[in-house]
């Protein structure tokens, strides 16, 4: 009977109603979408710099909350027009984002380059927590509301009749997964055809043999670290026009974790996929097994995916097996 | 630890044989076919050049890499593959070519770490440690001071091994290797970095172990005159392959040797 | 000059290797043990024992659990607060269900039972290495605080899903719940605590404590010695997570008095490994230190402002507090990555010489 209803009945209700399973997988993939930008901006470092930047996924949330905050301050400051307050919030946090990537690169991670791994985990971790305390400093701790009518992003929905039911697909969310989409495809063809693009993927083999060969990591560095700022800041507004922009996003963050460890850290496909197997993964398990053991299993169920990941493949899904030699 | 069935070896019997062994990783054939052995009481020196095997052999021995191909014998036991508890249990020690010490502990640590095997008082012991555990303690910290009394490395008891000099370094993994009191010693380019004095010092080391403690000695080595001094016979490998296997008049003489480290193509 | 070891001979490898060979480290840590134990509960007030010193204390014994795993041993551990919580609700099920055994035998007790959810959330490490081990912890830490939210026999069906300590008693004196005395408290915390960093130091200067720190340095030369990695992993998760386990049954039932689902959160775990790393990774003492600074900070920044005059809300307190302290794990990580123990003992070595600059 507990057998039937783990492996048999969760699939019955999901061909029972189709709209209701296409509408979780649908939420399922923006979700992973978004993890998997959280990801790429992760990956994009990595391969750059071999540096572990775990503070990324906080990144996210203090881009968010820096263009409220900016916005907020505009329009107290005197300037009317909603829109062009929002715009111009828009870019100077594109310039703090920048900023504070350099400088975190600067000040916290070059000079551990050639500290073990966990060390480097362990420092972002420290920044995060800065990073959240110097965000409530500046900005106030109380949630905010995501400019989305300023930023022009879409709102309602549309639904549509599948099925005998009805799938609601938020227009936002839309534009979320087109925006990423975009993004994705921007980079892979940025990594694979352009002159810089293949310069940072020489830097991510051999720092030595890209100096060698005349490339000069501070401006790849510099390229990376803004890109990486940029996909932050994007995700941070997607995630943030979805539900509110506060710290409690930071937990979103850790999630980025398990999407690394299942995409391998050095692939921007990996990371996709990654993405979209948590993000999937997540809400079907919550909406199918949930019921079944407790509400909220999403909260750890990322986790648990990813342990499982690691127990067959250590390397992750498109990482390179480790060598050990003695 | 109790050993699991071992027969007592005569000395010029063979303690360890591989056979036939192969080991690949990915498409890189590391060893192809070798077959040697090595007699209990003997020096036995594996040589040649770059990228021969050596080194692979040595974890092969060890239980550290298991070959796709061939078995071990070791003291009257033949496997599939050695597995490195059985191999550590059965008096099977080692130095590597890169030092793996523990760099943050002291050398003297680092040899009472060797002792591990033979320290028995469980966890309960350990936690209230005044009692059976000191005891105990005390009995192999004697021991671990014979070594570092043998090694010359009295100077050097309390500081962290990382911050040691390289010849330092490699005497204090002798050390440890010392302390478990081995039946066969595998040690991987012992003398690799050092100065004149240093290498008369490791070979001084390396003889009085044979003769004195009478341990079975498996060395690789590139320094020819080392090799001829201080080995009983020598195995020759090349491209993974065994190339030569005899005394070392013998094996300097072949053709096929000589070859290989002038580097004539095949 | 005052911290000469001159004319201090070892006679015997026993006595060699003491917990504290120096004498004047004897007579500091006998020192600082009569303070501890006479003075301070009779002559603080209330607030310095409650806010103070019996959290310093529990959060030094988590502190001391997680160094073992993550500072001695090498396995990164982001599940510091569910272990603790484990232990927490264990001991307070326990307690509930079988009122009449003393309250320190189920303290000991619900250890036991962290020790075995950390022996199992420990499994992994046989597969997985270094930090991609800390997802198998970060997992163990969402999924037990989901338990503890999700799980209403936890907190015996209590509607709000907090509990409640209730009074047990020792010889007669009331020790947990509303009317035990913070005295009373602070003298049951600190003995458990003594005893138990005894023992962790017992364990550290082994053989057992060996072996953890091979595996933490290079875990294949462990392996070909002899020592067997997956009982030596384990047995840092059982002994990290027991210790943790006590620390957070002490703490729900020596310190705050009850506890809410959020209580054992990823913040507490957190904020256990920024001791650990702000007081030295592989140090008892550091334990200690990173403790004592990460705790008190908070506390300085609520009371010190007012008394020259400025005003502070506390909520930027809690702000401020996680940018220093984010900042200082980052100077501690790139400056001196052994923490404040390891200034200490430059401290002491400038001491031995001392008026002398070298």
């Amino acid at each position: 009977m507990l057998l039937y209803k783990i492996f048999v009945d969760p699939f019955v209700q999901m061909g029972a109603s189709p709209d209701l399973l296409i509408q979780t997988l649908w939420e399922g993939l923006v979700a992973g979408m978004l993890y998997a930008l959280i990801a790429l901006g992760f990956v994009l470092i990595f391969k750059a710099s071999g540096v572990f930047n775990f503070a990324q996924g906080i990144m996210v949330v203090f881009g968010a909350l820096t263009l409220v905050g900016l916005y907020d301050m505009l329009t107290h400051i005197g300037v009317s027009m909603p829109v062009a307050a929002a715009f111009i919030a828009l870019g100077l946090t594109i310039v703090v984002m920048f900023f504070l990537a350099y400088g975190v690169e600067k000040i916290v991670l070059r000079p551990l380059i050639n500290q073990p791994d966990i060390i480097l985990f362990m420092a972002t971790f420290g920044l995060t927590y800065f990073l959240i305390g110097m965000g409530e400093l500046v900005f106030g701790g109380n949630p905010k509301i995501m400019i989305s009518d300023q930023l022009y992003l879409p709102k309602g929905s549309i639904d549509l009749k599948i099925f005998g039911g009805l799938v609601s697909l938020q227009k936002i969310d839309i534009a979320a997964a087109i925006i990423a989409s975009i993004m994705v495809a921007g980079l892979a063809i940025f990594f694979s055809k352009t002159r810089i693009g293949r310069a940072l993927r020489a830097v991510a083999d051999s720092h030595k043999a890209a100096l060698a060969v005349g490339i000069s990591l501070e401006q790849i560095w510099v390229i990376v670290w803004f890109a990486s700022g940029l996909v932050a800041l994007v995700t941070g507004i997607m995630w943030g026009a979805r539900s509110e922009v506060s710290f409690a996003l930071q937990v979103i963050a850790l999630r980025a974790l398990p999407v690394l460890i299942l995409g391998g850290f050095t692939s921007i496909p990996g990371a996709i996929v990654g993405g979209l197997i948590i993000g999937i993964g997540e809400k079907l398990g919550e909406f199918y097994w949930g019921p079944l053991i407790g509400s909220g299993i999403e909260s750890w169920l990322a986790y648990f995916i990813a342990l499982v990941f690691l127990l067959f493949r250590p390397q992750g899904l498109f990482g390179e097996k480790i060598i050990e030699r003695v | 630890m109790r050993e699991r069935s071992s027969v007592d070896i005569a000395a010029g019997e063979a303690l360890l044989a591989v056979e036939n062994v192969s080991l690949s990783f990915g498409g890189v054939r590391a060893i192809n076919d070798v077959s040697f052995d090595i007699r209990k009481g003997e020096i036995r020196a594996i040589i040649g050049p770059n990228g021969a095997g050596k080194t692979s052999m040595l974890n092969v021995i060890n239980g550290f890499y298991h070959p796709q191909a061939g078995r071990i014998t070791f003291k009257g036991t033949t496997r599939r593959a050695m597995r490195p508890h059985a191999a550590a249990a059965g008096g099977i020690a080692r130095t590597f070519q890169n030092v793996a010490l523990f760099k943050s502990m002291t050398t003297l640590d680092n040899i009472m770490a060797g002792r591990t095997l033979r320290m028995h008082r469980n966890f309960f012991w350990q936690l209230f440690r005044y009692g059976p555990a000191m005891a105990e303690e005390v009995v192999h910290r004697r021991r671990a001071e014979e070594i570092i009394d043998f090694l010359e490395i009295q100077h050097i008891r309390r500081v962290p091994v990382g911050k040691l000099p390289y010849g330092l370094q490699k005497r204090v993994e002798l050390g440890r290797a010392l302390a478990m009191e081995p039946e066969l010693l595998l040690l991987d380019e012992p003398m690799a970095g050092m100065n004149l004095e240093e290498k008369e010092d490791m070979s001084r080391f390396i003889l009085n172990m044979n003769n004195h403690y009478g341990t079975t000695i498996a060395l690789i080595e590139h320094d020819m005159g080392v090799v001829m001094d201080l080995s009983d016979r020598v195995v020759v490998l090349d491209y993974g392959r065994k190339i030569a296997d005899g005394t070392p008049e013998v094996v300097k003489k072949n053709q096929a040797v000589i070859d290989a480290y002038l580097g004539i193509a095949h | 000059m005052l911290y000469r070891e001159a004319g201090q001979f070892k006679t015997s490898y026993a006595s060699d290797q003491a917990v504290f060979p120096i004498l004047q480290d004897r007579i500091g840590v006998i020192v600082i043990l009569l303070i501890v134990f006479f003075v301070i509960p009779y002559f603080s007030n209330e607030f310095i024992l409650q806010a103070v010193m019996i959290p310093f204390l529990i959060y030094a014994l988590a502190a001391i659990g997680l160094n073992l795993l993550t500072g001695y041993t090498g396995l990164l551990s982001l599940g510091t607060g569910a272990f603790m919580g484990v232990g927490a609700y264990a001991c307070y099920k326990l307690s509930t269900l079988y009122p009449d055994v003393h309250i320190l035998v189920w303290i000991v007790a619900s250890g036991f039972v962290a020790a075995a959810i950390g022996v199992f959330f420990g499994l992994p490490s046989l597969r997985i290495k270094g930090f991609y081990l800390a997802i198998a912890t970060l997992a163990a830490q969402f999924f037990l605080q989901w338990c503890f939210v999700r799980i209403p026999w936890l907190v015996n069906y209590n509607v709000s899903n907090a509990i409640e300590v209730p009074t047990r008693t020792l010889g007669g004196i009331a020790v947990t719940g509303p009317n035990a005395s913070p005295q009373t408290r602070y003298l049951i915390v600190l003995s458990i605590v003594v005893v138990m960093t005894w023992l962790a130091s017992n364990l550290v200067r082994g053989r057992i404590g060996r072996m953890w720190m091979a595996v933490r340095d290079m875990d294949i030369a462990a392996e070909l010695m002899g020592i067997r990695l997956l009982t030596t992993k384990l047995l840092a998760f059982a002994v990290s997570s027991f210790y943790c386990g006590v620390a957070g049954a002490m703490m729900v039932f020596l310190w705050y008095g009850g506890a809410e689902a959020d209580t054992f959160n990823i913040n507490q775990s957190f904020f256990v490994l920024f001791m650990v790393i702000i007081g030295g990774l592989g140090s008892l003492l550091g334990s200690y230190l990173g403790a004592a600074l990460i705790f008190i900070l908070p506390i300085l920044l609520r009371f010190v402002p007012p008394q020259i005059g400025l005003t502070i809300h506390s909520a930027t307190v809690e702000h401020l507090t996680f940018v220093i302290v984010g900042a200082l794990i980052i100077f501690f990580l790139i400056v001196e990555p052994h923490g404040l123990a390891r200034l200490w003992q430059i401290a002491k070595q400038k001491l031995r010489v001392w008026p002398y600059p070298y």
